[in-house]
């Protein structure tokens, strides 16, 4: 039984193995840039729009509210990153009604890639907010000992995100692989059914959990009065 | 008891384990946590976006310890590390 989508390879040359998980991912960038760039070809700004435009502003309008509900006062600066990210996941999920597809986030190099970029876009924006220095200090907030926990809990958080979302997409394609095996008929398409709202619940708690990192590292100068720049989400 | 036997038997055993706790502990936390939103969403009804957020928040946090202990059963039984060792061992 195949664990993650790379062990099925499509087409392999020396150490270059085109597996699923690749050609999967190809596909997701290829229906969100081509689909987005179909829709906003020609947007109108007065009453009568077409129905993919109002789509896509619902999608976008509920994105950019919830990263200010988070914490961020400026959510457009965080919203390519951040967008991207909900986007990218809850795409691969919903894209599991189409027979023969097995999601690219189901595999551990997928979800540590994305985590990753979680992991340097934290520095990156703290940087960017408050500057080299403020950023660094923000390590040795309370005390000068809490330096090293500080930065496990960095690297916790990032493998904590990476097993997460492939640890829950995973069970669901084989849960749905075994359960075909017992019961092959209809009791799948029920655990589908659940799989896509597992789906959609990670893709925003990625997301959410990603843009509560970056608003612990864009807000940390002006709590200074807290004693640890916890992820806090306020109203 | 040869080697390959005892390791299917540890691995075997120690998957249900780990599925056993691992789904045990989290779920009686889920509940509370769950229990405790609702409370404070009967109490509190003005604040629902932000109760309901951070309890998905809170609860994507407890499940994924669940999540750990199953990734952890399903690397015992299928892609077990030591299995395949012993089983390219035997094939030489």
């Amino acid at each position: 039984m195949p664990l993650t989508p790379d062990e099925m390879v499509f087409w392999g040359h020396g150490f270059v193995k085109l597996n699923a998980t690749i050609v999967f991912t190809w596909g997701i960038m290829l229906l969100l840039t081509v689909g987005s760039a179909l829709i906003t070809r020609k947007l109108s700004t007065d009453l009568k729009r077409a129905r993919w435009q109002n789509f896509l502003e619902i999608v976008v309008t509920g994105i950019v509210k919830q990263i200010e509900e988070v914490g961020l006062p400026q959510p457009a600066k965080y919203l390519a990153f951040l967008g991207t990210l909900f986007l990218f996941v809850a795409t691969a999920a919903l894209c599991t009604i189409l027979p023969g597809y097995s999601p690219p986030t189901g595999s551990l190099s997928t979800t540590a890639a994305l985590a990753l970029s979680v992991l340097v876009a934290v520095p990156f924006f703290g940087i960017k907010e408050q500057g080299i220095g403020g950023y660094l200090k923000s390590y040795i907030k309370p005390t000068f000992i809490m330096l090293p926990f500080n930065i496990i809990s960095e690297v916790s958080r990032t493998l904590a995100l990476a097993v997460r979302l492939f640890g829950n997409m995973m069970s669901g394609a084989m849960i749905i692989a075994i359960l075909l095996t017992i019961t092959p008929f209809l009791f799948p398409i029920v655990m589908t059914a659940l799989g896509l709202l597992t789906g959609m619940v990670q893709a925003y708690i990625f997301s959410i959990l990603a843009a509560v990192y970056v608003a612990a590292a864009v807000r940390t100068r002006k709590r200074s009065v807290e004693p640890e720049p916890k992820p806090a989400p306020s109203t | 008891m040869d080697s390959m036997t005892s390791i299917a038997v540890a691995s075997i055993v120690c998957a249900g384990i780990t599925t056993a706790f691992g789904t045990m502990v989290p779920s009686l936390a889920e509940g509370r946590a769950v229990a405790t939103a609702l409370t404070s969403l009967a109490q509190q009804p003005d604040a629902s976006p932000t109760i309901t957020r951070t309890l998905f928040v809170g609860l994507a946090m407890i499940e994924s310890c669940a999540i750990y202990c199953f990734v952890v059963a399903m690397i015992l039984i299928f892609a077990n590390p030591f299995w395949n060792h012993f089983i390219e061992a035997a094939g030489k």
